[in-house]
């Protein structure tokens, strides 16, 4: 039996009519050059909501094992933190992607593209230091406190430095505005298939996390003997 | 719990129901006009249900897993 499943279910209705409907639907003409690739607001977008999300939840358990350290409250750091940044990884291959047809290169040095660069490589950071140490203890207290500097390196990288200066991305004029997306590009048929979308993939981040989660927990079970 | 769920399942239903009316939503955009964007619509459905599957098979070897590791 799959354990606790209606969100599970809910994951999967959202994915899929953020599949289908994300094609209907009816979208703005923004600019010539945009056309129908606006569509990709419900998949690229939505991976570095759901980035965000898995990493807060990472690091809310990071802080909780510094305040009870259990084998639990650091399989879920680790976890989330892995999907968390394959969900980065796969944000900036498709902005890459995007890019190339919309701004002509893959790589423009966009101050949103260097910040999630730099964010990305941070976290690549934690996995290698907590790689680097065989004491599971010491790995796992390290691995915390240095979780949580790598989410606190996502104010400057994500947050604020890509507002202070020009952007590609759309409402990137300098200080105003959100430089990562524009809400007013988004008309009311486009906002009915993005939060859905943004809901139904970060559950799917969610529901991979509490997988690897699990077989974590197993496999200590069976090394260790112990739970 | 409950009602978080029942909220959640009106939503879905709510938006699924939304798909249903994209069906009779006509626009000559370039996307619905050759109808050939469907094609692709459906190659990205079924890499998704594919994905599920395959999600939901290991969801349920690790609770195999589970049950017998406490059984034991």
């Amino acid at each position: 039996m799959i354990r606790s499943f209606w969100w599970k279910i809910s994951c999967v209705c959202l994915l899929l009519y953020t599949c289908i409907y994300g094609f209907y639907v009816q979208v703005p003409k923004l600019d010539d050059r945009m056309q129908e690739t606006i569509r990709n607001f419900f998949f690229h977008v939505p991976m570095w909501f759901g980035m965000m999300i898995l990493l807060l939840v990472s690091v809310v358990y990071a802080i909780k094992y510094l305040k009870n350290p259990t084998i639990q409250n650091d399989a879920y750091s680790v976890a989330f933190a892995n999907t968390g940044i394959i969900f980065g990884v796969l944000g900036l291959i498709t902005g890459a992607f995007w890019a190339n047809y919309q701004w002509g290169s893959p790589w423009s040095g966009d101050p949103k593209q260097n910040g999630a660069a730099i964010a990305i490589l941070i976290y690549l950071a934690y996995f290698v230091l907590r790689g680097s140490m065989n004491d599971e203890e010491k790995k796992a207290r390290i691995g915390a406190v240095y979780n949580i500097f790598a989410f606190f390196m996502l104010f400057p990288t994500l947050w604020i430095l890509p507002r202070l200066t020009e952007s590609l991305h759309p409402g990137g004029q300098g200080s105003d505005g959100n430089p990562g997306i524009n809400g007013k590009d988004m008309d009311m048929h486009m906002r009915t298939v993005f939060y859905p979308a943004v809901i139904g993939w970060t559950l799917l981040g969610v529901w991979i996390s509490t997988l690897k989660i699990r077989y974590t927990l197993l496999a200590q079970k069976i090394t260790h003997g112990t739970n | 719990m409950e009602q978080i769920k029942k909220y959640l399942f009106l939503t879905v239903t709510l938006l699924l129901s939304n798909l249903l009316h994209a069906q009779a939503m006509s626009d000559g955009g370039i996307m619905r006009s050759n109808g050939k964007i469907l094609v692709v619509m459906s190659v990205v459905v079924i890499i998704l249900i594919g994905l599920f599957i395959y999600l939901l098979s290991i969801d349920r070897k690790i609770a195999h897993l589970e049950k017998e590791a406490k059984n034991k």
